[in-house]
C-alpha cells in the first residue's frame, strides 16, 4: 500500500468518514473480574491510588499510582496465557508479532438468543448460518460474538450462582472449527471471558482458551459496543501493554468502521 | 480493682507508698469487692473543667466501699443517699480510669442514664457501620447489634455483583442498611464516608482474610499482599475515610459518635507459625490500632480491639476445637461496647495466650511452634 493511501485513512478517521468506536469498559475499580474458586490465586483486583492531587503531595499536578491482574477490564489473552500455548514462540503480550495487533473483525449478533438463554452456546450450526448471509469466515478475522450482556448490571453481567457464573460462550466444537478451519486471528466476547460461564464442564475445559491459545490465537473480553459495529468489515486495532513475558493485559480496543 | 496491702490485707485509695494500716510498703492492685454505700451526693452546676461545663449538671458523690476506703465517684442518676451502690472502674472520654456507682441492682432503663452513656459506648439509639457484611461474623454483628437496640445499621458490601450467603436475610432486616464497601479501596471507602461519614456512631471492623501458611509454604507474595491490601490498607482507608468526622463527632449530643472497634486475631500478639503470614499482618493492625487511639482520643473516641483465637468459619477448617463462634463475638462486641472497654479476649484460646505470654514470651513462641 502507498503512503497516500494511509494518509486518506487517516485523513478519512479525521473527517469522521471512518467512525472510531471505543470497544472498551472504563478501568475501575468497580468493574467485575474473574471469580475463582477462592482456594486458587485470585486476580488483583484495579486499585487507583492518588500519588497527588493538585496539594501538598504534588501542588501542580495530579497522578495515580494504579495496580491491576493482568486480566481484569477489557483485557486482551495471549497464547502463553494457558497450557496450550506455553511452549509456543512469541507467545505473550511483549512477544507477539505487532501487527497481529490490527486486524479486521466478524460480529455473529446473537444477542436475542443470550437475552432468552444465559448459557446459550455459539455453535458450529449457527455460524455456518451467519456465513450464509455474510460469506465465509476470512482468515486472520477476529470473530467477535455479540449478546448485549455488556449493557446489563454489574450483577446480571457477571451472572454469579452457587455454580459459578451463567453467561454466554462458544462450545468446543466451534472454536475447534474456527481456528483449525476458518484460521481466526481470536475470539471476542463481551462477557468476562471468552469462555461460556460453565465451560469448565465443557470438554476440553475452557474451550476457547484451550484452542485459541494452543493455536497461538489470542482472546478479547469484556467487550462492550459491539452493536455498533457491521457484521463484517470493522478493523479493531487491540495493542496489549507490552509486559514482560505478560499474559494478557487490560488495553483500549478500537474499531475502525467504513461509511458502507 | 484497688490496691491491697499483702501484709495486713487493707485496701487502700487513693494509691499510696505504703499502706495506712500497717506501713508495709508491699501494695499490689488487686480485684477489690464492688459494693458500698453513698455517703452523700453533690451536683456540679457550674464546673470549671471545660468538659464538666459542656455538660453540666453532674452528679458526684461520696462512696464508703464496703472494703474500707472511702471514693469520690460519679453517680448514675438512680443512686439515692444511704441506699447501696455496686462501683466499677470506667474509661472516660479521655481514656482515663474513674470511679463510676451505679445503683446495687438493676432500676428501669438503667443503661439510658445520661452520665452512664458518657463512660460507655452503648450501641442502643446509635447508628453503626459493620464493614463487612459478606462474613459469618459481620452477619452476626449486624443482629446482635440490632437486638442492642442501634438504630441503623449500615453494612457494607464490597463487590455487589456478588452474590453470597445470608445475602437475603441481611438485605430482608429492617433497621439494616446495606451499602457498597471495599475498604481495601481508597476511593470505595471515601465516596461511603462522603455518603454516610457523619452519621456513624460507632464502627465495626469486621474485616476478614484468613489463609494459612507461613513464609516457606507459600509461593509468592500474591497472598500475602492481599492480607495486608484486605486489612492493613482497608483499616488504613477506612480510619482516613471515617475517622475525622468520628473525631469531629464526638460531642455530637446524646447519640454521638463513641466508638470504633477492630477484631484482630490474638495471633497479633505472638506469631502462630501455621498461620504465619496472617499473624504478621494482623500484629501491623494492633499497632495501627494503638495509633488510632492515640489519635482519635481527643475526640473521646474509643477504640475497642476484640482478640480472637480461630473462628469456627471455613477458613479455619483444619484447625481442632476449641474454635470461638462468631456469634460469640457478635455478642462480645455489644458487650464490649456497652462498658466502654478497650480491649477483650474472646474464646479460650484467646485468653489463655493473654496470659501465656504475660507469664513467659519466649515459652509461648516455642509453643506455637509446632
Amino acid at each position: 500500500m502507498q503512503s497516500k493511501n494511509l494518509l486518506e485513512l487517516a485523513g478519512a478517521i479525521s473527517s469522521g468518514a471512518v467512525r472510531v468506536v471505543d470497544l472498551t469498559f472504563t478501568l475501575s475499580p468497580d468493574f467485575p473480574v474473574i471469580v475463582l474458586p477462592p482456594e486458587f490465586g485470585q486476580a488483583a483486583p484495579v486499585r487507583i491510588q492518588e500519588i497527588s492531587r493538585y496539594d501538598g503531595r504534588g501542588p501542580a499536578w495530579y497522578w495515580n499510582n494504579v495496580t491491576f491482574g493482568e486480566h481484569t477490564g477489557t483485557h486482551f489473552d495471549a497464547p502463553i496465557h494457558w497450557f496450550t500455548g506455553k511452549n509456543l514462540p512469541n507467545n505473550a503480550v511483549d512477544t507477539m508479532p505487532a501487527k497481529d495487533m490490527i486486524a479486521p473483525s466478524c460480529v455473529i449478533d446473537c444477542s436475542a438468543e443470550a437475552a432468552q438463554d444465559p448459557d446459550f452456546v455459539l455453535t458450529v450450526p449457527i455460524v455456518e448460518t451467519w456465513e450464509a448471509k455474510h460469506g465465509r469466515i476470512p482468515a486472520r478475522h477476529w470473530v467477535l460474538l455479540r449478546t448485549d450482556w455488556s449493557k446489563k448490571g454489574w450483577r446480571d453481567y457477571s451472572n454469579l450462582r452457587d455454580d459459578g457464573a451463567h453467561t454466554p460462550g462458544p462450545n468446543p466444537a466451534v472454536m475447534k472449527w474456527l481456528v483449525e478451519e476458518r484460521g481466526i486471528i481470536g475470539f471476542g466476547t463481551e462477557t468476562i471471558g471468552t469462555d461460556a460461564g460453565q465451560a469448565g464442564h465443557f470438554e476440553p475445559p475452557y474451550p476457547a482458551h484451550h484452542f485459541l491459545h494452543g493455536a497461538g490465537r489470542y482472546g478479547l473480553q469484556c467487550l462492550c459496543n459491539l452493536d455498533q459495529l457491521p457484521a463484517t468489515g470493522a478493523v479493531i486495532v487491540a495493542s496489549p501493554l507490552k509486559i514482560q513475558n505478560g499474559s494478557g493485559s487490560p488495553l483500549r480496543v478500537i474499531a475502525l468502521v467504513g461509511s458502507n | 480493682m484497688l490496691q491491697r496491702c499483702e501484709a495486713c490485707g487493707a485496701f487502700a485509695y487513693p494509691a499510696r507508698e505504703a499502706c495506712p494500716s500497717c506501713l508495709s510498703p508491699a501494695l499490689a492492685f488487686a480485684d477489690a469487692p464492688r459494693l458500698g454505700t453513698l455517703l452523700a451526693e453533690t451536683t456540679a452546676r457550674v464546673p470549671s473543667d471545660v468538659y464538666f461545663r459542656e455538660r453540666a449538671p453532674w452528679r458526684i458523690g461520696l462512696v464508703k466501699m464496703d472494703c474500707g476506703p472511702t471514693i469520690v465517684a460519679h453517680l448514675h442518676a438512680d443512686c439515692a443517699e444511704g441506699a447501696p451502690v455496686r462501683m466499677s472502674l470506667q474509661l472516660d472520654k479521655s481514656g482515663q480510669a474513674v470511679a463510676f456507682a451505679r445503683p446495687e441492682g438493676e432500676t428501669p432503663n438503667m443503661a439510658d442514664d445520661r452520665q452512664w452513656r458518657e463512660m460507655t459506648a452503648d450501641p442502643k439509639f446509635r447508628r453503626v457501620l459493620v464493614t463487612n457484611g459478606r462474613s459469618v461474623i459481620g452477619q452476626e454483628a449486624v443482629v446482635a447489634l440490632k437486638a442492642a437496640g442501634v438504630k441503623t445499621v449500615f453494612v457494607g458490601v464490597a463487590e455487589p455483583w456478588r452474590p453470597f450467603a445470608g445475602e437475603d436475610q441481611l438485605r430482608r432486616q429492617e433497621g439494616v442498611e446495606v451499602v457498597t464497601l471495599d475498604a481495601a479501596d481508597e476511593k470505595s471507602a471515601a465516596d461511603l464516608a462522603a455518603d454516610i461519614g457523619g452519621k456513624v456512631d460507632i464502627l465495626v471492623n469486621t474485616t476478614e482474610y484468613v489463609r494459612t501458611g507461613g513464609l516457606l509454604d507459600r509461593k509468592g507474595t500474591s497472598i500475602a499482599r492481599d492480607e495486608i491490601d484486605q486489612a492493613y490498607l482497608g483499616f488504613i482507608n477506612l480510619a482516613q475515610a471515617f475517622g475525622p468526622a468520628m473525631r469531629m463527632r464526638g460531642a455530637d449530643g446524646i447519640n454521638n459518635s463513641v466508638a470504633w472497634v477492630n477484631i484482630l486475631s490474638v495471633y497479633a500478639l505472638a506469631n502462630w507459625p501455621a498461620f504465619g503470614a496472617y499473624s504478621a499482618s494482623q500484629a501491623a493492625c494492633l499497632s495501627l490500632s494503638h495509633c488510632l487511639r492515640a489519635e482519635l482520643r481527643p475526640g473521646g473516641i474509643k477504640v475497642m480491639n476484640l482478640f480472637t483465637g480461630p473462628v469456627d468459619t471455613e477458613w479455619f477448617q483444619t484447625v481442632p476445637p476449641p474454635k470461638v463462634a462468631p456469634r460469640a463475638i457478635a455478642q462480645a462486641i455489644v458487650s464490649g461496647l456497652r462498658g466502654g472497654l478497650e480491649e477483650m479476649y474472646v474464646g479460650d484460646v484467646a485468653e489463655e495466650i493473654r496470659q501465656r505470654l504475660a507469664a513467659n514470651p519466649k515459652a509461648l513462641e516455642r509453643e506455637l511452634d509446632k
